[in-house]
């Protein structure tokens, strides 16, 4: 467990941050420009002294003002991977790596030097200077160069905001990677939901420098604070699943979630693999009878549990569905028609294919302990 | 080609001129990393006599060496007790008095490089568990290290070249203090020495020029290298 709670005051702004992040996993932390994500991250790291508070991982006490603790960033074991990389320009890509791991102490090695450069596609790399590297290139050097210092907690900030989408693609496998083979808990700092979906167990929404909400990638979902984050067109379900079989061809695969199952296409997916799907409220339709004579493969009986004007033109349903919950976006107009009320029996129907792109494959393999 | 007594010259010039770069460099660093790092309050001040030599002539500075470390000065009387080293009309003394006096060349050139330097990778090393002086050492000092060369070379030419403040201080003797331009002096206080003379100031402009295109040529290279 990661706790922090601590004070820091900088001319107007004020960052006042309270939480819990479970370890191992990955917790993003998530927030606008401005929300104090950085600060928070440099004061866990030890390169921001906070005016007042606690910051502890897994009961190791890191800073401590009632007690006059402050341990310094060199012996704190942080890997931090910088939005600029910051690779040392008077070193080759190997002596970048090497700079940690020369550093760290010999008895908390887990993350081997050669293992780390095959898991980053490093190789190729080695004897290369840091300006010929591209950005992907940098943050994967980067990347390695931390986690070769054997860090106890490793401190994404956002490493992927510098590059454009495609160059992201380059980068995000890779995390994806370190996450599934090593037990080290990271903290992510982004804005991209997209990547906090895809990579965090855990969110801590930041907003004006205080935590607005935390907790699963589903529980957060629904919550109204990351609602007004991410905009209108993001806003829907997040629900982690199982798949339970694949069909042979069509990559159709059928996910359990609790004792629903939903069909999805899962092209490559794997039985009992576990997958995260994003269900968009804007692709989820209701109906107030079972549906017949649809191509909606996917229709779930539940009951209206909430319905919320989000703007003059569209309402937000909440329906719960055996123990999960799904969002739908209606029309004013269709409430009015179908006389939707909290409690009422509806069946949700989404589409398949709709969930395609929203379905992030999660890891199965189990990590290396630290 | 040269004299005996031409070459003596030579030789002492190049010996003085690369003490006092040796005696330079770690003040210079150490005096760079306080102008742009450390916040105090007397900062302006000491940045101002830094550069003193540059707008002082420089007989005065081999006056107040000569005050300082002269035989009956507080430094001096204090050295040749403790040490019995003796510094004024000495070649020593020549070496002192061209480090005081090409310092704010060395310093210019070592503070631009550090101040060159990209905010955060020290913090970086400090995340990789480098603690402070093993920061200075393995990232601060080799990302400063094309402005230690220039300044380190700058300094060596000017060095090669300096006259008032070692005249004063370490007076014109022929094999222990008579640098180059000392040498150049008395030939043309001669009468038969303008042949003398041409040939000591065509040596001269050859090694200033020399050192200058030296020292740009091995900033670019490392330049390149640190991909700055």
């Amino acid at each position: 467990m990661l706790e922090v709670d601590i004070r820091i005051r900088r001319g107007a702004f004020a960052l006042e941050a309270r939480l819990g992040a479970p370890t191992p996993g990955v917790t993003a932390l998530f927030g606008a420009s401005g929300a104090g994500k950085t600060t928070l991250a440099l004061a866990l790291a030890g390169l921001v002294t906070p005016d007042d508070g606690r910051i502890a991982l897994d009961g190791e006490c890191w800073f401590d003002a009632a007690h006059g603790i402050a341990v310094p960033a060199e012996r704190r074991r942080i890997g931090y991977v910088f939005q600029d990389a910051r690779l040392f320009p008077h070193l080759s890509v190997a002596g970048n790596l090497d700079y940690g791991a020369r550093r760290a102490r010999p008895l908390v090695r887990y993350a081997d030097r050669d293992e780390v450069v095959a898991l980053l596609g490093l190789k190729g790399l080695l004897e290369r200077r840091v300006h010929e590297l591209s950005g992907g290139e940098r943050q994967r050097v980067a990347l390695g160069r931390a986690l070769l210092a054997q860090p106890a907690l490793l401190l994404l900030d956002e490493p992927l905001a510098a590059m454009d989408v495609a160059r992201r693609e380059e980068v995000l496998p890779y995390l994806e990677t370190l996450r599934d083979r090593y037990a080290i808990p990271m903290l992510y700092v982004s804005h991209q939901y997209e990547e906090v979906l895809r990579l965090a167990n855990h969110i801590v929404l930041l907003a004006d420098g205080r935590v607005a909400a935390a907790g699963t990638p589903a529980e957060l979902g629904t919550h109204p604070s990351l609602q007004a984050l991410i905009g209108a067109e993001a806003v829907g379900a997040v629900i982690d699943a199982t798949v339970a079989t694949v069909g042979p061809a069509s990559g159709l695969a059928e996910v359990t979630i609790g004792r629903a199952r939903l069909r999805v296409s899962l092209p490559g997916a794997t039985p009992g693999a576990q997958v995260r799907l994003h269900v968009l409220a804007r692709d989820v339709i209701l109906a107030t009878h079972p549906p017949e004579g649809l191509s909606v493969r996917n229709a779930f009986a539940g009951h209206l549990l909430e319905l919320k004007a989000e703007a003059a033109d569209s309402v937000l349903a909440t329906v719960a569905i055996d123990g999960m919950r799904i969002l739908a976006r209606i029309s004013p107009a269709a409430v009015e028609e179908l006389k939707l009320a909290p409690g009422m029996a509806v069946w949700a129907l989404v589409k398949a294919a709709s969930l395609r792109r929203q379905a992030y494959r999660r890891g199965e393999s189990a990590p290396v302990p630290l | 080609m040269l004299s005996a007594a031409e070459s003596e010259a030579l030789v002492l010039s190049l010996r003085v001129a690369a003490e006092s770069v040796l005696l330079d460099l770690p003040l210079a660093i150490a005096l760079s990393w306080l102008l742009v790092r450390a916040r105090f309050a007397g900062r302006p001040l000491l940045d101002a006599f830094v550069h003193l030599p540059l707008v002082l002539p420089p007989v005065v500075i081999g006056y107040v060496l000569l005050l300082l470390f002269g035989i009956h000065g507080p430094i001096g009387s204090a050295l040749r007790s403790a040490f019995g080293i003796r510094l004024a009309f000495t070649s020593g003394g020549a070496a002192l008095a061209t480090a005081v006096m090409s310092l704010p060349l060395m310093v210019r050139a070592i503070r631009l490089s550090l101040e060159a330097i990209t905010p955060g990778l020290e913090d970086a090393a400090r995340t990789l568990g480098a603690g402070a002086l093993d920061r200075f050492v393995s990232v601060t000092l080799p990302l400063m290290a094309p402005g230690i060369l220039a300044g380190a070379v700058t300094a060596f030419a000017a060095g090669l070249g300096e006259f008032g403040a070692v005249i004063t201080f370490a007076g014109n003797v022929p094999g222990s203090t008579q640098t180059l331009p000392l040498a150049l002096y008395s030939a043309l206080q001669s009468p038969s020495g303008e042949w003398a003379a041409a040939r000591l100031a065509g040596l001269s402009f050859a090694l200033g020029f020399g050192g200058l295109a030296l020292a740009e040529l091995l900033a670019r290279r490392l330049r390149r290298r640190l991909g700055q």
